[in-house]
């Protein structure tokens, strides 16, 4: 039997990561890129898109926001509520591991 | 056309109408192929290419049973070394030792693997296969060992509908990150054995606040998909997104088709693969462009502000049920039919009563999926 898992909480410690079966790939087609999940597929804005990549599974949450302020020139603690946010949403859909 | 045509994302590949399960519900047609007709290993590479080339980005491979193309590793093959997102659509019974992880190897992207009951009687009963449920929980086990993601499709009527707070505790138990609650569409063989399924009001009223319950505790640790009833629904689902809008299938031999009951539509003519490309089908096949968009559309959809959310919902329902295929989905309560979805729902408990009075075995009752009962309705 296997372990029942708990829901993740995304945390400023969280380093997250995408799943194996969740995928960031650009389309030729679109001309634009694609988040391939089972059943579904995603079309992420430029920002959506920036932090997904980030998603490396070694940079914590609080780098990646560090990150993204320096690239979009905004402050951090104004980016802090929505990448999180953002990074629950797509942890509760089990598209993103903490 | 009301809006400009994309291109798609989303191909359902039935492989085969071979399967050794006859649940009484398939989705396939009730005029089943024979293995001679299926296309052949080259063929299916050369149209997973073209569709591709076309823009799409997932195919869910599927049957009958996909698992009996001896091929489907090549198959899976082509597809991954196209950047496309596969999906294996599958019963789980009669695939050797090893197999799961060779598709994997092959990129194999996801597993959906459906159960007919969440205990081994009632699997066995409708599948009509007497080991079936203990070969899924091993191909389960396997799909989990091979390192990839698994969805449990449940499909849900009356003789399985109270067994729903089971499949999802069978999800859990079997590492699965996603289930399909998925109650019966009555097309193909579901609607031969409508009568023998059709669930009453009570028990689809507990079955959504179950689920819903579900959804709200597991939330990051199992996604629920709801299938909802459409004969007990209001409005209608979008079916496959809108007619030829962003998916279509192929059948065994090839014919493509928006859907996999658009066959029912007898006024229609669909193309094979071969005698014209995917792009040619896609692009200007008199069968994809008749409900494309909303221009096909009569009232009440026409003036409707929910016309581009469902798209007037199931093309194959309004044809079964409202005997025109341009019609209103009787499963939305503006259908001016609407009032027949009730009736028959009434219809299968009377029928169910009366067989119950008579001491019949509901499963005596179903017609089962298989080569020999095509024959027969044919």
């Amino acid at each position: 039997m296997i372990a029942l898992r708990e829901r993740a909480l995304i945390s400023l410690d969280s380093t997250p990561s995408l799943p194996n079966h969740v995928r960031i790939q650009f389309d030729p087609v679109r001309q634009a890129y694609a988040v391939l999940s089972p059943e579904r597929v995603f079309w992420p804005n430029e920002v959506s898109l920036a932090i997904l990549n980030r998603c490396d599974g070694r940079s914590p949450v609080s780098a990646i926001i560090s990150s993204l302020a320096t690239e979009y020139d905004a402050p951090e603690d104004e980016m802090t509520g929505d990448v999180t946010a953002f990074l629950q949403e797509w942890a509760n859909k089990l598209l993103v591991r903490p | 056309m009301s809006e400009p045509l994309l291109p798609p994302i989303g191909m359902l590949a039935e492989l085969t109408h071979r399967c050794p399960l006859q649940c009484p519900y398939c989705s396939n047609p009730t005029e089943l192929m024979k293995a001679n007709r299926e296309l052949d290993t080259e063929t299916w590479l050369y149209l997973f290419r073209q569709a591709a080339d076309l823009g799409v980005l997932q195919v869910h491979l599927s049957g009958g049973e996909p698992t009996l193309r001896r091929d489907l590793e090549q198959l899976v093959a082509g597809l991954s070394s196209r950047g496309v997102y596969t999906n294996l659509i599958t019963a789980g019974v009669g695939i050797a030792e090893g197999r799961m992880q060779a598709l994997a190897e092959a990129g194999l992207d996801h597993v959906q693997l459906s159960f007919q009951g969440a205990h081994a009687e009632t699997t066995e009963r409708i599948g009509n296969h007497r080991g079936g449920h203990q070969k899924k929980l091993e191909t389960a086990r396997r799909v989990r060992a091979a390192g990839l993601p698994l969805t449990i499709n449940a499909p849900i009527h009356r003789h399985n509908i109270e067994e729903v707070p089971d499949f999802i505790e069978l999800a859990l138990s079997l590492g699965a990150e996603r289930l399909e609650i998925a109650n019966v569409q009555y097309s193909g063989w579901a609607l031969v054995n409508r009568d023998a399924l059709m669930p009453d009001r009570a028990a689809v009223e507990r079955q959504v606040a179950i689920v819903e319950e579900a959804q709200e505790r597991l939330t990051g640790i199992l996604n629920i998909d709801f299938v909802t009833p459409d004969y007990f629904a209001i409005y209608p689902k979008p079916c496959m997104g809108g007619w030829a809008r962003d998916a279509f299938m192929v059948a065994p031999d090839g014919t493509v088709l928006p859907c996999h009951a658009a066959h029912t539509i007898r006024t229609l003519t669909f193309e094979r693969f071969g005698d014209r490309s995917l792009a040619e089908i896609w692009t200007d096949s008199p069968a994809f462009n008749a409900f494309r968009g909303t221009d096909w559309m009569q009232e009440p959809c026409r003036g409707c502000e929910r016309r581009e959310l469902d798209w007037g919902g199931c093309r194959c329902q309004a044809m079964a049920i409202a005997g025109d295929p341009a019609a209103t989905d009787p499963a939305c309560v503006k259908s001016p039919v609407h009032a027949r979805m009730g009736m028959l729902i009434e219809d299968a408990l009377a029928s169910a009563r009366a067989d119950r009075e008579n001491g019949g075995r509901p499963e005596e009752s179903f017609i089962y999926r298989r080569i020999a009962a095509t024959t027969q309705l044919a």
